[in-house]
C-alpha cells in the first residue's frame, strides 16, 4: 500500500482517538465534577415521602362535650405551579374545572394567585380580589363538599377520574375542623388557617407538610404543637411507575392531644345568649343624652371559678362562626369578617379596652385603706358635687347623702368621696410637680391588681390596659405632644377636639387633679380588659390572690392512656388585708338590694337562695352612651364564681350589664324557671376520660384504664404499602398525602 | 567432590510424531494463528458485559411483569451465537467470492428497505424500520444496508485502473449513485441516526480512498447545510425536539428531554465505583425508556461507575484500534476500504450512542454497538468484525 493511503489512515485514527477521548472527558465530568448534584437527582427520583397527617386533637369542654372535632370533607384542591406549566397557563384546564365545581375560572384563577403578585389590571392580588397566602406550590383549597352529598360527591370525584384532563386538580377526602356549636365559644377557640411560605421556613414549622393548618386565632393557636401531634412519614423508594419497590425509614403519625377546657358548654350557651338578649334590649331603650336609642352594639361576658382562676364561660359580641375558615374562608366572608364596625373577630373579653367607671372603686377602696384612710369609719361627707379647680364634678345625677362610710359609698357609689381622697392624695405626693418622691398611691396599687398588664390567660394577642399616673402622663405626652399641637392649629377654633388638643398641647404634660379624680372611679385615661376586671373581683372573694386566668384544664392523648391537668397558676396576691377584701364583699353584697345601685336589676331575686354580691360601672365615654359594667360574685359566702359583663354604649351599669348577669347566675343555678347547668354550682373536678373505642365519656365515667405504653416504635416490615397506619379511632381521619420530591 | 550421579543425556526421538489437530491449529499459517485474537478478545468481552448490562435492565421489568428474568439475556446470548456463526463465515469466506457477492449482499438490503416501507414494515419507537417475521422476530434491514455500503464502497472504489492510486470524480459521482438509493430508503422511514451513519461512512471511505479533497469538503458542507435548513422542514417535529434538547436538556422533562434526563441522571449519580450491578436505582427503578437497547451504557454508567463505563469504552477503542491497524495492514485497496468503513461505523455510532447518554448528542435510535439488546444490529456487527479478520487473514497471506 501506498504511503499516502497510510497517511490517510492516520487523519482517521486521529479522529477515532478524539471521539474517545471526548467521550472519557465528558463521562469523568458528569460522573465526578457533576456527580453529587445527579446523585440527589437519583434520590429525588426514587424516594417518596407519604405524609400521614396526624388527626388534630379535639377540643373539648369540662364535661368532655366537643367544642371543636374532625369530620372528612372532600377537598377540590389545585396546586397553581403544575396549572401554570399548562397551554395557555392552564386555562382550558380551570374552564373545565369550573364546569365541574361550579365556581367561575376567573374566580379561581385569583384564588390561586399568591397574595401580592401583579395582576394582568397591574394592581397587586390582595385579600379583597382574592389570593393564596400559602406557598405556590402546595394544594390551594378551591372548594369543599360535605362528605354526606353523595350526588355531588360523585361528580366531584370524577377529578380524580380523569385526572390527564386535571393536572395539579386534586379531590380529596381530608380532615376538617367541625365545630358543632356554631358559633359558641368562637373566640375562645379561633380558628385555623394555612402557613405562609415564610412562616414554612421558622424551625417551629420545618417539619410540617406545606399544605398544614395550624392555629389562627384562641385556643387552637396558643396549644397549635400539641393539638397537632406529629404527621407520620414514611420514605418509600419507587420505581418510574411510582410503584413502592421498598421502604426506606418510616415515622408513625402521633394524634394530636385533646384539649379539656375549663369552658362550660351549658354555661357558656346561657352568657351569650344572655349577653346577645340584653344588647339587643339595650338597643330598643332610648338614650336622652344622645336622644336616640342605645348603639349596644358589642359586649363580653365573662365567667370564672373564684378559687382557681379558671374560666367558665367567655362570651364576646358579636360572634362569628369559624366554620366560615374550614378549607379556606371566602374572600367575601373574610372582607365582611374584617370590616364589620363591630369587629366580630376581636374577642371584647381580652381584647377590648374600655374605661371601667365605678367598678374600679374596689381597687380604689382598698388602696385608699392602703394609704391610711379608716376603713369602716362613717367620716365621708358625700356632697352633690366637688370643685377641682376651676372646673366642678358632679355625682351621677347630682345625688348626694350627706356623711358615708366606704360600705354606703359603694354601695350608693357615690363618687364625690374618692374625689376628695384623689385630690388628698394628688396634692400630697406634690400636686402638678413630677416628683421622684411621689408615691402614687392609686396607680400603684391598681397595677398590683393586676391592672395595666396582661392577666397572661392562655388566649393570643391579649391587650394590657392602661394605667397611668405623673410619669406615664409625661411620658406621653412627649410622645403625643406633635399630635395634640397639630390639632390645635389645624382643628375648627372652639369646637371641642379643638380646645382639648390646644389644653394637651400645652399643658398635657402635667398630671392634674382632675386626672386624679378620673382615675379613682375608673374614668378618663384608665382602660381595663373586662377579664382583668374579672381576676380583681375574684380576688376580692377568694382571699386576695390574683390568678392567671386559664381555659385549659388538661390534656388527653388521643388513646386516653396518658392525661395531664393544668393546676391553677397564682399570678400575685393584691395589697390588701382579708378584713379589707371581707369589709369590701359584704359593701358590695348592699349593691343587689335597696339602697344599692343595682337594686332595680335584682328585684325579686331569690337572694335568700343564692346571695350574691357586685359592683355596677357606667362609664362616661366622649361622644357616645356610657360603657355599662357589672361585675357580680356568687355566693356571698365562699364564692364560686365571678360574672362580668360589659356593654360599651349600653347605658348605666344596672339598666343593661346587671340585668345579662342576672340571667346569667339564673341559668348556673336555676333560681328563675331557667334549667341549672351547674346544679349547686359544682364544677367537675376530674378531667373527662376517653373510652376504649376511643369515645369521650364525661368525667368520673369508669372505664378500664388502659396501661401507659412506652412510645411505639415502627417495625421495619409494616412499611412496605403506602398505606399509612390507621389509628381505627373515630376521630382518627387520617387523609394520606404524597408529598413530592420535585 | 566427585559427582557419582549418571551423566545426562538427550533424550532420543525415536521416530516423527504425527501432527496432532491441536498442532494444525497452531501452524503459524493456520487462520487460527492468523486470526487478530486481540481483536476478537475486546468483541467478546464487550458482547458479555452487554449481557450482564442488558440482564440488569430487563431482570425487574421482567419479574414484575411476571415473565422471565432472564428473557432477554438469553436471547442476547442466542443472537451472539448466531452472529458468531455469521461472521465466522464472513471471515473465512474466500475474498474474491467477496467482492462478487457484494452486489448480491447490497440489492438484498435494498430490497430489505423497501419491504421495510410496504405493508411487511412496522414502527417501533417512531421509525418505519422494522420487518416482523413470525415466531416473534423482527428485521431491521437498515441495519444490513451499513455493510452493504461499506462493502459496495470498497468494491467500487477498490477496482481502480493502472497508474491511479486515488479515485477519480465519476468513482466518487458512482460511490454516491450507490449509496444515494439505501440512504433515500433509509431517510423514508425515517432514520435519522442510520442516515447519520451513512454520511459518516461515505466521508470516511472517501478519504481514506484519496478521493479529491474537494469532494470531501463539498460532501462536508452539503450536509451541514442540510442538516441547517432543510432538516427543520423534513424531519419530524419529535426529531428536531431531540436535538433542542441535546442544547437544553431540562427544557422538556416531561417530553424529548425525559430519557436525556433521566439517562443523564442515572450516569452521573453512578460516581467513580458506581452503585454495583442490580443495585443502579435509576436502572432497577425502570426510569429509563429503551434502557437494554438504545440506553444501555446507563446501566454501566450507574452500576459500575467510571470505571467500568471508561473501560467499555476502552474496550470499544481497541476494537476501532485494530480495525484501523487492519486497514492499514491491508495489501489491496478493497480490504483497506472495507476497514476503514468498518471503523468509521463503529466510531461514529458508538459516539452517537453514548455520546447521547452523556447529553453531547441528540437521541437518533442508534444501538451501541456488541452491547445493545437486537438481533440485526449484532449480527451486522460480528459481520463486519468476521470482515475485518478477513481482510486480516488476507493480508497475512501474502
Amino acid at each position: 500500500m501506498s504511503d499516502s493511503s497510510r497517511l490517510r489512515i492516520v487523519v482517521l485514527r486521529v479522529l477515532v482517538l478524539s471521539i474517545l477521548l471526548t467521550l472519557l472527558g465528558r463521562l469523568a465530568y458528569l460522573q465526578v465534577a457533576e456527580g453529587p448534584r445527579f446523585q440527589k437527582s437519583a434520590a429525588d427520583n426514587r424516594v417518596r415521602e407519604v405524609i400521614t397527617t396526624a388527626a388534630r386533637g379535639q377540643i373539648l369542654d369540662d364535661r368532655g362535650l366537643p367544642l371543636v372535632r374532625n369530620r372528612t370533607a372532600l377537598v377540590v384542591s389545585v396546586t397553581r405551579s403544575i396549572v401554570r406549566s399548562q397551554k395557555k397557563h392552564g386555562a382550558l384546564e380551570l374552564a373545565r374545572l369550573a364546569k365541574v365545581i361550579g365556581v367561575p375560572a376567573a374566580q379561581i384563577a385569583l384564588l390561586i394567585t399568591p397574595c401580592g403578585e401583579k395582576l394582568k389590571n397591574g394592581t397587586k392580588a390582595n385579600k379583597k380580589t382574592g389570593c393564596w397566602n400559602g406557598s405556590p406550590y402546595q394544594p390551594v383549597p378551591v372548594k369543599t363538599y360535605a362528605s354526606d352529598k353523595p350526588a355531588e360527591v360523585k361528580r366531584v370525584l370524577a377529578i380524580e377520574e380523569h385526572a390527564e384532563d386535571f393536572p395539579g386538580v386534586r379531590a380529596q377526602y381530608e380532615a376538617v375542623r367541625e365545630y358543632p356549636g356554631g358559633s359558641l365559644a368562637a373566640h375562645v377557640l379561633g380558628y385555623l388557617g394555612p402557613l405562609t411560605p415564610e412562616e414554612a421556613l421558622k424551625p417551629e414549622y420545618k417539619a410540617l407538610a406545606p399544605d398544614t393548618e395550624v392555629g389562627r386565632a384562641g385556643v387552637e393557636a396558643v396549644y397549635d404543637e400539641r393539638l397537632r401531634g406529629r404527621d407520620g412519614v414514611q420514605r418509600l423508594q419507587v420505581d418510574k411507575d411510582s410503584a413502592v419497590t421498598g421502604t426506606l425509614s418510616s415515622t408513625p403519625a402521633r394524634s394530636g392531644d385533646n384539649l379539656v377546657l375549663s369552658i362550660d358548654s351549658a354555661v357558656q350557651r346561657v352568657a351569650e345568649k344572655a349577653l346577645a338578649d340584653g344588647i339587643n334590649r339595650a338597643r330598643t331603650q332610648f338614650d336622652k343624652g344622645r336622644g336616640k336609642n342605645f348603639t349596644a352594639d358589642k359586649g363580653a361576658a365573662i365567667v370564672v371559678e373564684a378559687s382557681t382562676g379558671r374560666v367558665v364561660a367567655m362570651a364576646s359580641y358579636p360572634a362569628y362562626d369559624p366554620t366560615a375558615f374550614v378549607g379556606g374562608i371566602s374572600v367575601q366572608a373574610y372582607k365582611a369578617l374584617t370590616t364589620a364596625p363591630a369587629q366580630p373577630l376581636i374577642s371584647n373579653a381580652v381584647q377590648g379596652l374600655y374605661a371601667p367607671g365605678s367598678t374600679f372603686k374596689i381597687v380604689s377602696t382598698a388602696s385608699a385603706v392602703a394609704a391610711g384612710y379608716p376603713l369602716s369609719a362613717r367620716v365621708y361627707p358625700c356632697p352633690p358635687q366637688f370643685k377641682i379647680g376651676t372646673s366642678i364634678k358632679r355625682n351621677f345625677e347630682g345625688e348626694s347623702f350627706g356623711t358615708l362610710d366606704f360600705r354606703e359609698t359603694l354601695i350608693r357609689s357615690c363618687d364625690t368621696v374618692y374625689y376628695r381622697l384623689a385630690v388628698d392624695q394628688w396634692s400630697r405626693d406634690g400636686a402638678t410637680q413630677n416628683l421622684k418622691t411621689a408615691k402614687e398611691v392609686f396607680a400603684r396599687q391598681a397595677r398590683q391588681w393586676g391592672f395595666g398588664k396582661q392577666t397572661g390567660i392562655d388566649l393570643p394577642d391579649e391587650r394590657s390596659g392602661i394605667i397611668t399616673d405623673r410619669t406615664s402622663t409625661y411620658a406621653n405626652w412627649v410622645k403625643n405632644k406633635g399630635e395634640y399641637c397639630k390639632g390645635a392649629r389645624t382643628r375648627t377654633k372652639g369646637t371641642f377636639r379643638q380646645l382639648f388638643d390646644q389644653e394637651k398641647c400645652t399643658d398635657g404634660y402635667r398630671y392634674n387633679a382632675g386626672d386624679a379624680a378620673n382615675f379613682i372611679i375608673g374614668q378618663g385615661d384608665v382602660l381595663v380588659t373586662p377579664l382583668q376586671l374579672t381576676m380583681a373581683f375574684a380576688a376580692v372573694v377568694n382571699g386576695g390572690t390574683l390568678y392567671k386566668p386559664q381555659l385549659a384544664k388538661g390534656f388527653l392523648s388521643a388513646d386516653g392512656r396518658t392525661e395531664s391537668v393544668l393546676r391553677p397558676v397564682k399570678a400575685a396576691q393584691v395589697p390588701a388585708t382579708q378584713a379589707v377584701l371581707d369589709y369590701i364583699k359584704s359593701a358590695l353584697a348592699g349593691v343587689v338590694s335597696p339602697p344599692g345601685t343595682a337594686q332595680g336589676a335584682f328585684q325579686g331575686f331569690p337572694l335568700s337562695a343564692l346571695p350574691i354580691g357586685g359592683k355596677t360601672g357606667t362609664a362616661d365615654v366622649d361622644g357616645v352612651a356610657p360603657t355599662s359594667w357589672f361585675a357580680s360574685f356568687a355566693p356571698v359566702q365562699n364564692s364560686r364564681f365571678v360574672t362580668v359583663v360589659m356593654v360599651p354604649e349600653g347605658g348605666t351599669g344596672g339598666t343593661t350589664a346587671a340585668p345579662i348577669v342576672r340571667k346569667i347566675w339564673d341559668g348556673i343555678y336555676g333560681l328563675e324557671g331557667a334549667k341549672a347547668q351547674l346544679a349547686g354550682g359544682v364544677l367537675p373536678t376530674a378531667l373527662p376520660v376517653v373510652r376504649a373505642d376511643g369515645t369521650i365519656a364525661p368525667p368520673g365515667t369508669k372505664v378500664p384504664r388502659l396501661p401507659r405504653l412506652v412510645p411505639a416504635t415502627a417495625s421495619p416490615s409494616s412499611g412496605t404499602s403506602a398505606l399509612g397506619p390507621f389509628s381505627g379511632l373515630p376521630w382518627a381521619i387520617e387523609p394520606r398525602r404524597t408529598r413530592g420530591s420535585s | 567432590m566427585t559427582d557419582w550421579s549418571t551423566p545426562r543425556v538427550s533424550p532420543v526421538r525415536l521416530r516423527p510424531r504425527e501432527v496432532t489437530v491441536r498442532e494444525r491449529m497452531l501452524d503459524r499459517a493456520s487462520p487460527l494463528r492468523q486470526l487478530d485474537w486481540l481483536l476478537l478478545f475486546a468483541v467478546a468481552a464487550l458482547v458479555s458485559v452487554g449481557g450482564l448490562l442488558i440482564w440488569s435492565a430487563t431482570r425487574q421489568r421482567e419479574l414484575a411483569l411476571g415473565g422471565d428474568p432472564h428473557a432477554f439475556l438469553k436471547k442476547h446470548i442466542l443472537n451472539a451465537t448466531i452472529g458468531l456463526i455469521l461472521g465466522t463465515a464472513a471471515a473465512l469466506i474466500d475474498y474474491r467470492a467477496l467482492r462478487a457477492y457484494a452486489p448480491v449482499v447490497y440489492i438484498a438490503s435494498c430490497l430489505g428497505l423497501i419491504a421495510v416501507l410496504s405493508p411487511l414494515g412496522s414502527t417501533i419507537n417512531g421509525a418505519h424500520s422494522w420487518i416482523v417475521l413470525p415466531a416473534g422476530f423482527q428485521i431491521q434491514p437498515s441495519e444490513f444496508a451499513k455493510l452493504a455500503i461499506v462493502v459496495g464502497m470498497a468494491m467500487l472504489l477498490g477496482e481502480k485502473r493502472d497508474g491511479e492510486s486515488r479515485p477519480r470524480d465519476s468513482d466518487v459521482l458512482a460511490v454516491l449513485g450507490l449509496c444515494l438509493v439505501p440512504m433515500a430508503l433509509v431517510m423514508l422511514q425515517p432514520d435519522l441516526g442510520t442516515t447519520m451513519v451513512f454520511i459518516f461512512v461515505i466521508l470516511g471511505v472517501l478519504s481514506v480512498a484519496g478521493a479529491p479533497a474537494r469532494w470531501v469538503v463539498g460532501l462536508l458542507v452539503a450536509g451541514v447545510i442540510a442538516g441547517a435548513f432543510v432538516a427543520p422542514h423534513i424531519l419530524k417535529s419529535y426529531q428536531l425536539d431531540r436535538f433542542r434538547v441535546v442544547a437544553n436538556p431540562s427544557a422538556q422533562l416531561g417530553g424529548a428531554g425525559y430519557n436525556v434526563h433521566q439517562a443523564l441522571i442515572a450516569n452521573g449519580s453512578g460516581g467513580l465505583f458506581g452503585k454495583g450491578l442490580f443495585h443502579g436505582t435509576q436502572t432497577q427503578g425502570r426510569f429509563i425508556p429503551e434502557q437494554q437497547t438504545d440506553f444501555v451504557f446507563t446501566v454501566a454508567g450507574e452500576e459500575l461507575g467510571l470505571i467500568g463505563a471508561s473501560l467499555i469504552i476502552v474496550l470499544l477503542g481497541i476494537v476501532l484500534w485494530r480495525g484501523l491497524r487492519i486497514a492499514s495492514q491491508a495489501t489491496d485497496t478493497f480490504g483497506q476500504l472495507v476497514a476503514a468503513g468498518v471503523v468509521s461505523w463503529f466510531a461514529f455510532q458508538s459516539f452517537v450512542n453514548i455520546g447521547m447518554t452523556l447529553g453531547i448528542m441528540p437521541v437518533t435510535g442508534l444501538p451501541l454497538p456488541f452491547l445493545s439488546y437486537g438481533g440485526s444490529s449484532m449480527f451486522a456487527n460480528l459481520i463486519a468484525i468476521g470482515l475485518l479478520q478477513n481482510v486480516h487473514l488476507r493480508s497475512r497471506e501474502i
